[in-house]
């Protein structure tokens, strides 16, 4: 009679990785169902497509490195970096456009660095930027709001966008500036004439038509997923705290020098998508709360600075990238303070 | 209520206590054998007194300390000693360690106990000197020796005594149901371990999912100055440094004792061995461990004897080898796998955990680490184990040793919490007992290389002293040579020439030995001295050969006389010669 020899301890809690990847893609729906309500089928197209896309390279990689695809495939963790890819990507992307995202996130960022826990980039950031760099044209056009009343027209039908993403016209007819540009472009108005006169805004309650809605929406996934204890709540909240306070400090009260509230910088753009499921993935953020703290709130700055002063319309991508490269400086210098010693410590020096 | 502290981290994993803290404490009926390591405790182990074949009776002192920190062992049963031999004991890696094996002879005669009614009374070292003859080692799981715990140091005050009730692992229930039924021995216990350290203030620190526990405390503790202090169940709450930070908020410092501030933990199950020993003289032969599992029918507490085999105690529980998963000896967070059933219940053994299959599944395939950061939240020692993992698997033991590796308490909180099944805790046993060694072999290597060090010095210091003796001896030579020389009145250049070699010096001095007549014909009237004698020698020995007819042994004889005496009027030629000169 031979009885297991396992090593302690011998319980183990519910939690798994796949079933955090699980929420996590639970937890993008309120988002998406706010895209789609407001700009379409389009981001569905780009999910769908950023997924299948994502599964073959995952397979084909994992077979390249001789693993078995089956048990790292289960991890979902390749989904979900294809979901927030898709979320990311403008409505109706053309579909290699994705796919080109789909293999700069999964086969460069991830596998080439050594797989999923060993990538030092968040994977669906580096799809993002790798786009943003070499399609600037497609990656800039977001479709209008299907509410907004002076629109041309609202979203396409079904077939013509199906024709859009794989064909290779542009979306011309339905496309309109997000917020974030239209306020980057303003020309010195004051915010409260370009509240009155911008659609966008006027047929808003906060911060652009369907933008709003869109950020309470991955808000709320985002609560969800801290009342799951998916991820502590640090680094999001100390982003959402500098971004307040940058733009607190820079409202210069709706004058024309204004670079926006803190309530518009809060929920436009990837504001709350880029704090709750871009920032929180553990694997490229700092590992102790107090660096979390830091990396958070350095990405916020960061995000209000090339939002205000950059020449990109938005900087989630941007900002989470570069927090991924201090990540590990934030690491060396936040170790805590461990039980029964009197200071926090230098990694570098054992202390005898 | 008094404040109490939070730790860092720590987890709820579903406490599972209901099974087995419903009944009362059951007894065993007394097994066929009863199998003793010496060494159940933490230290030397003890020395047998025993031979095979003698007959003991239980409580009789079978095996004595050996050195200040070890535990005597007593017999937990009378009847013959049937071996003293490698046995299995309950250990992690499987290991066999020498055991006394007693077959019963199913009668129980117990030695004469000395019972203490008044020993409130005695003295402080009389007192310590029963404990330590019990050979009392901590119940709650490490079994450190009680008495070493409790000896009084001069130059620390100890100011609280806490007694650990926590009992914080799943599953085990062993102390729950002591403090229900014997509460007033607990509180007895306290008072008398509280006289051995000179009268610290006393607290008892339970969790507060005991409530039938604290209150059977808070009874027996009525008219004492004795504190009962619950607290939210969090585990590992009943881990000794989070237990004393729980209680006092204080933290002991990495790698010292909790002695050094001041403070000295006891479990509750050793302040009820410590008082039955004082008071009724009864050594630590028994304790009460927690059976459970789903593989068993009944699931309970029992007093067993030491010794006792755990096939017997499981038998005894309706237990179904086949549903049964895994062996634990201890609780699920912490304890460890035995793979033979014949491993005795030893003085620390507070619980055996056999669940079945779907109780504690084999674990799934680890995957990769996701850095998610849980298990730093979890860890009560608030170390970053994901790092750990990291750096164990490249075994940077400068990095671990950095990241504090050495004040991982292996509770297992965060291989618990890990999502992706990692077993962190065998990584970092592994990575500590590497380090450990490497310490060892660091020691020894500095051992050797001052041992070698010391060895040059010496061998150079022998040179040296050489040196000095043979130039000492040059010039003794020379002023010797000086002085024949002038004597003799030899030309002045030889000794010039003998001066700068020493060769040609010790030359010389033959040359002159030689020259000498006198010295000369003693050294041939000595050789022909001993010549004479070898052939009297050899004469007397062919007489013999002859006698009892051993011809070749006189044949061998024969050429040596032949050659002595050639030798002889060679060296009388000489002698002639010289006296003629
Ligand atoms: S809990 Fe497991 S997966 Fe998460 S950081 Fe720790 S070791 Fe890595
Ligand atoms: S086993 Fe060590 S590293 Fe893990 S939680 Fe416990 S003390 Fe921390």
């Amino acid at each position: 009679m031979s009885f297991l020899r396992a090593s302690s301890p011998h319980a183990h809690s519910a939690l798994t990785t796949a079933r955090v990847m699980q929420w996590v893609l639970l937890a993008t729906l309120p988002g998406l169902a706010a895209l789609t309500v407001f700009f379409g089928i389009g981001s569905l197209i780009n999910i769908a497509l950023a997924c299948i896309f994502a599964l073959l390279f995952e397979a084909a990689v994992l077979k390249l490195r001789k693993r078995n695809a089956l048990i790292y495939l289960r991890d979902c963790s390749a989904l979900v970096t294809a979901v927030l890819l898709g979320l990311a990507l403008p409505p109706y992307c053309p579909w290699w456009v994705v796919m080109l995202g789909v293999f700069f996130a999964i086969v460069v960022a991830k596998h080439l660095f050594g797989g999923l826990g060993y990538n030092p980039f968040n994977p669906a950031m580096v799809g993002y930027v790798a786009l943003l760099i070499s399609f600037p044209v497609e990656m800039t056009q977001w479709a209008a709001p299907s509410t907004l009343s002076n629109a041309s027209a609202s979203f396409p039908p079904i077939v013509e966008s199906l024709t859009h993403v794989f064909s290779h016209d542009t979306l011309d007819g339905y496309t309109a500036a997000t917020p974030l540009e239209v306020l980057k472009l303003r020309e010195g108005l004051t915010l409260d004439t370009l509240y009155t006169n911008e659609a966008i805004f006027n047929q808003a309650r906060w911060a652009g038509v369907g933008w709003e809605w869109v950020n309470i929406g991955f808000l709320i996934g985002g609560i969800f997923l801290l009342y799951k204890r998916v991820f502590t709540w640090h680094a999001p909240v100390a982003m959402l705290a500098t971004l307040t306070l940058c733009s607190f400090l820079f409202y210069d009260a709706g004058g024309s020098q204004s670079a926006g509230s803190p309530l518009f910088h809060l929920l436009s753009g990837g504001t709350m998508l880029g704090a709750f499921f871009i920032l929180t993935d553990p694997v490229s953020s700092a590992v102790s709360n107090k660096g979390r703290l830091i990396f958070g709130g350095l990405a916020g700055v960061i995000i209000f600075v090339i939002r205000v002063w950059g020449i990109y319309p938005d900087a989630i991508a941007f900002a989470v990238l570069l927090m991924n490269f201090a990540a590990p400086f934030i690491d060396y210098y936040t170790v805590p303070r461990t039980y029964g010693h009197n200071r926090a410590h230098r990694v570098t020096k054992i202390k005898e | 209520m008094r404040k109490i502290w939070d730790i860092h981290g720590g987890v709820h994993p579903p406490e599972n206590k209901i099974q087995s803290n419903q009944k009362p404490i059951g007894v065993m009926p007394l097994p066929d054998w009863v199998s003793l390591p010496l060494n159940q405790h933490v230290g030397a182990p003890a020395r047998p007194l025993v031979k095979v074949g003698d007959h003991v009776k239980t409580a009789q002192l079978i095996a004595d300390a050996e050195g200040f920190v070890s535990a005597p062992v007593h017999a937990s049963l009378s009847g013959k000693v049937v071996a003293i031999e490698n046995r299995p004991i309950p250990h992690a890696s499987g290991m066999q360690a020498p055991c006394i094996v007693i077959e019963s002879d199913g009668e129980d005669t117990w030695t004469e106990l000395q019972p203490c009614e008044n020993y409130m009374d005695l003295q402080a070292e009389i007192l310590l000197e029963k404990v330590r003859s019990a050979g009392i080692a901590g119940l709650g799981g490490a079994g450190f020796p009680t008495a070493v715990k409790l000896q009084p140091d001069a130059n620390k005050k100890i100011d609280t005594l806490i007694l650990n009730g926590t009992e914080c692992e799943p599953y085990i229930t062993a102390d729950d149901v002591l403090m229900r039924e014997q509460a007033n021995d607990i509180i007895a216990g306290a008072q008398l371990m509280a006289k051995l350290l000179d009268n610290p203030r006393i607290l008892i620190g339970v969790e507060d999912n005991k409530p039938e526990a604290i209150k059977a405390l808070t009874d027996a503790a009525q008219n004492t100055a004795i504190e009962i202090i619950s607290f939210p169940t969090k585990y590992p709450s009943g881990g000794e440094k989070q237990l004393i930070q729980i209680l006092t908020g204080k933290e002991v410092k990495s790698g010292t004792l909790p002695s050094e501030i001041g403070i000295v933990l006891q479990n509750v199950g050793t302040a009820v061995a410590a008082f039955q020993a004082i008071k009724d003289g009864i050594p630590l032969i028994e304790r009460v461990t927690t059976v459970v599992g789903r593989s068993l029918q009944i699931q309970r507490n029992v007093h067993v004897r030491l010794g006792t085999p755990i096939q017997h105690l499981l038998s005894q529980h309706g237990f179904d080898e086949n549903n049964c998963a895994r062996i634990i000896i201890g609780g699920p967070m912490m304890g460890y796998t035995v793979d033979s059933i014949s491993v005795p219940v030893i003085k620390t053994t507070n619980c055996v955990l056999v669940p079945s299959e779907d109780e504690m599944p084999t674990p799934p395939p680890t995957q990769p680490c996701i850095r998610c950061g849980h298990c730093a939240d979890a860890c009560p020692a608030n170390l970053l184990p994901q790092q750990l993992y990291w750096y164990s698997q490249a075994q940077d033991f400068e990095k671990l040793q950095a990241h504090h590796l050495m004040d991982c308490i292996e509770c297992g909180a965060c291989s618990y919490v890990c999502p992706s099944a990692i077993p962190l805790v065998q990584y970092y046993r592994a990575s500590k007992g590497a380090i450990r060694q490497q310490q060892i072999d660091k020691q020894k290597s500095d051992r050797a290389r001052l041992r070698f060090e010391a060895h040059k010095e010496r061998v150079e210091k022998a040179e040296a002293e050489k040196e000095a003796k043979r130039a000492a001896r040059k010039k003794a030579a020379e002023e010797a040579r000086k002085k024949i020389d002038l004597t003799k009145s030899q030309p002045a250049e030889k000794s010039d020439t003998a001066k700068l070699d020493p060769v040609a010096a010790a030359m010389a001095k033959a040359a002159n030995t030689k020259a000498d007549p006198a010295d000369e014909k003693a050294k041939i009237e000595r050789n022909l001295e001993s010549a004479r004698n070898r052939l009297a020698r050899f004469n007397h020995q062919l007489n013999d050969a002859r006698n009892e007819n051993d011809e070749a042994r006189a044949g061998k004889l024969e050429p040596k006389i032949k050659q002595t005496e050639l030798k002889i009027s060679e060296l009388e030629n000489k002698l002639a010669q010289m006296a003629k000169t």
